[in-house]
């Protein structure tokens, strides 16, 4: 009987000689995954020390001071970590879309929303001195649900009328904000405070705690954690299958059954459930209230996190930890350079559209093509 | 003149309409150029603030406003031409590219402009229609500028040359079948940078408005999103130039709503007013996306459509 099953394991994937050419042939094909987004981050890294070089400031001290703010120091490193937390989080609310062939990018408004209604839901519960464990679980539970909801409508308006995805994410991410600056500077400002206007904080005894021995909040924890379980779910179960499957070829996938409108809205709602997510812990960890500084930008520079991460949850992680040092580093690097604070936006408008643009590499370089490989996309 | 609240509001919303629509219509109008070659892009949001910088930076340098303008449409077609090139290599998705450039241009926009926010330029200058009325209020209400008559003007043009000129049938065939044009032997990828960039060119320029005529300062909060709405009154106008002055017209009267109601004492729902555009533009699409009369317009190669 063993040697009929290792037999049979034999004919299957081959002598271990050819599953080591297996190997190398998917080395191969998967370095170009690889070589190519770095390509563009050197390239765009190259282009803005141009830029620098033109308005006559070093670029070789901007990079300096970007390595030095963003992981020089243990506490430079804490405060990249905090901040790539909902980094991760709302590049996977751009990646598990793009799985399905959808270019979403609502994550900044359901960031904002989503950390509205938690920080909305908790005040009832402050006043009426509820314990700080079930006042978390309820706000995690009301951002995950807003935010869910809000990625949702762009899925329910594709699926249903065929609507771009793209622009109405984007329309509902404007909305959104307004929505929460409608409350926020109306009905449900606290007017104990005078400065910014702001929902009542939650107060000190309700905020998240830290990850023990550090300054890192959990986010970056929950943010992992839920990367490395949507790569299970995309990459190993039927529904990551009937999803890659959906967004290859939608009409094959329809042909074979398969129901793609809700396919498509799923992945809206997990999309929008991560980024709910981060909004939580924006409000939860950080800023104790919502206020605008929610709409700090996370969702904007999540779309490129996913997009250099090629949408794969895995590779989100370290590209966002990258993302958060640059992030992180932007006060250090306008105050010894006297730069402007959208020199951040130039590099990552900049980052964005080479890297856009590499996309038309792909497949044209013969030492990643292997004859008889299959195509890995 | 009486103190009808009603009448104030109208009058305010009318007047809003004329001052507002300018940079609208002139979005609009690139917009519809870019998509009739059958590209879409989403990026003159980023344009358009590039534009209102630049026009307000040179105004501010030369004392000539109208040099500002040609330097907004010059910045704009910048823009436009990066688009327009790098969507012509394969594999690249416009609509993603759009958004980077809006990025980018708003970046580079916000990086040059913060010398700008304090110093005053030179503005341009504005005559009313109103002048027949006697009234005083409805004079300065219907106070125009000369660049409102140019995007008319340059609507017409576009409308004219569409149907009636050789250029114009280039552009529509490359809109509508790419496959056709190219049997033809017209470069497909070359009309459509064409078109990307003088779309641009018209974006700068209704940038240049905001920041020179009305509200006439730079800073970053100047554009309220005319750039966005682009895409959805290109629909709602249904890709027909002399519809896109009225569909800019009637957006513009519905952002001046906020203000109208605000000068009648109803401070309420300012934000409510504020993403009312952005609302608006998402009913557009959700409506027409099903409509067969707007498919039965709309150019066959693009994008946002298949």
């Amino acid at each position: 009987m063993v040697d009929v099953a290792e037999s049979l394991i034999v004919t299957a994937i081959g002598p271990p000689k050819d599953r080591w050419i297996d190997f190398s042939v998917r080395f191969r094909t998967g370095a170009e995954y690889v070589v190519i987004p770095l390509f563009a981050l050197a390239l765009s890294g190259l282009l803005f020390a141009l830029f620098l070089l033109v308005l006559g400031k070093s670029p070789t001290q901007f990079f300096e001071l970007v390595v030095r703010g963003g992981f020089g120091t243990a506490f430079s490193i804490q405060n990249t970590l905090q901040r790539s937390a909902p980094l991760i989080l709302t590049a996977l609310a751009v990646a598990v879309p793009a799985r399905i062939g959808l270019v979403m990018i609502g994550g900044e408004g359901a960031l904002v929303l989503g950390g509205f209604a938690s920080a909305v839901i908790a005040i009832p519960l402050v006043m009426g001195k509820a314990s700080p464990a079930v006042t978390l679980i309820v706000m995690a539970s009301a951002g995950i649900v807003t935010g869910a909801l809000w990625v949702g409508i762009a899925g329910i308006l594709r699926h249903a009328r065929g609507v771009n995805e793209t622009i109405s994410s984007l329309l509902l991410t404007y909305i959104g904000i307004a929505v929460m600056n409608f409350f926020v500077e109306g009905s449900l400002r606290d007017l104990t405070n005078p400065n910014k206007p702001s929902t009542m904080p939650i107060g000190e005894a309700y905020m998240m705690g830290k990850i023990t021995g550090t300054e890192v909040h959990w986010g970056l924890a929950v943010g992992i954690l839920l990367a490395i379980t949507l790569h299970i779910l995309l990459s190993r179960t039927t529904f990551g299958f009937a999803v890659r499957l959906s967004g290859g070829n939608p009409r094959a996938a329809l042909a074979q059954g398969l129901p793609v409108g809700k396919l498509v809205v799923g992945c809206c709602l997990i999309a929008g459930a991560c980024a709910g997510i981060a909004g939580f812990f924006e409000v939860a960890a950080i800023q104790g209230r919502a206020n605008a500084s929610l709409a700090a930008g996370y969702g904007f520079t999540g779309i490129l996190v996913s997009f250099l991460a090629r949408h794969n949850p895995l590779a989100i992680i370290p590209v966002a930890i990258l993302f958060g040092g640059i992030v992180a580093s932007g006060g250090l690097v306008q105050r010894r350079m006297d730069m402007p604070d959208a020199t951040v936006l130039v590099l990552q408008g900049l980052t964005f559209v080479v890297l856009l643009t590499s996309e038309t590499l792909y497949g044209r370089f013969k030492i990643f093509q292997v004859k008889g490989a299959v195509d890995r996309t | 003149m009486s103190d009808n609240p009603f009448l104030i509001v109208l009058v305010a919303m009318v007047g809003g309409a004329l001052r507002v629509s300018t940079p609208f219509m002139f979005v609009a109008l690139g917009e519809c150029l870019t998509e009739k070659s059958g590209r879409v892009n989403l990026g003159l949001e980023g344009t358009l603030v590039l534009g209102a910088m630049c026009a307000y930076a040179i105004s501010f340098h030369t004392g000539s406003p109208w040099l500002g303008v040609l330097a907004a449409g010059g910045a704009g077609a910048w823009l436009g031409a990066i688009h327009g090139y790098v969507c012509k290599l394969p594999r690249v998705n416009d609509i993603a590219i759009g958004i980077a450039m809006m990025l980018f241009g708003t970046g580079v926009a916000f990086f040059f402009g913060k010398a700008y926010i304090q110093p005053s330029a030179p503005r341009l200058g504005s005559f009313s229609l109103g002048g027949w009325t006697g009234s005083p209020q409805i004079e300065t209400a219907l106070e125009v500028n000369a660049l409102l008559i140019v995007g008319v003007a340059t609507a017409l043009l576009m409308a004219w040359a569409f149907a009636n000129t050789k250029w114009g049938l280039i552009v529509r065939m490359s809109g509508d079948s790419a496959p056709a044009a190219r049997a033809m032997g017209v470069s497909v990828d070359l009309v459509r940078f064409f078109s990307t960039t003088a779309g641009g060119f018209l974006a700068g320029i209704g940038g240049a408005f905001l920041s020179l005529y009305y509200p006439g300062s730079w800073n970053q909060g100047l554009s309220s999103g005319q750039g966005l709405m682009a895409v959805a009154l290109v629909i709602f106008a249904r890709w027909d130039p002399v519809r896109c002055v009225l569909a800019a017209l009637l957006f513009g009267a519905a952002g001046a709503i906020g203000p109208a109601l605000q000068s009648v004492g109803i401070t309420q729902g300012y934000y409510f007013f504020n993403a009312a555009p952005y609302i608006l533009t998402l009913i557009i699409m959700t409506i027409s996306a099903g409509s067969k009369r707007a498919m039965r317009d709309v150019p066959g190669e693009l994008s946002i459509t298949k």
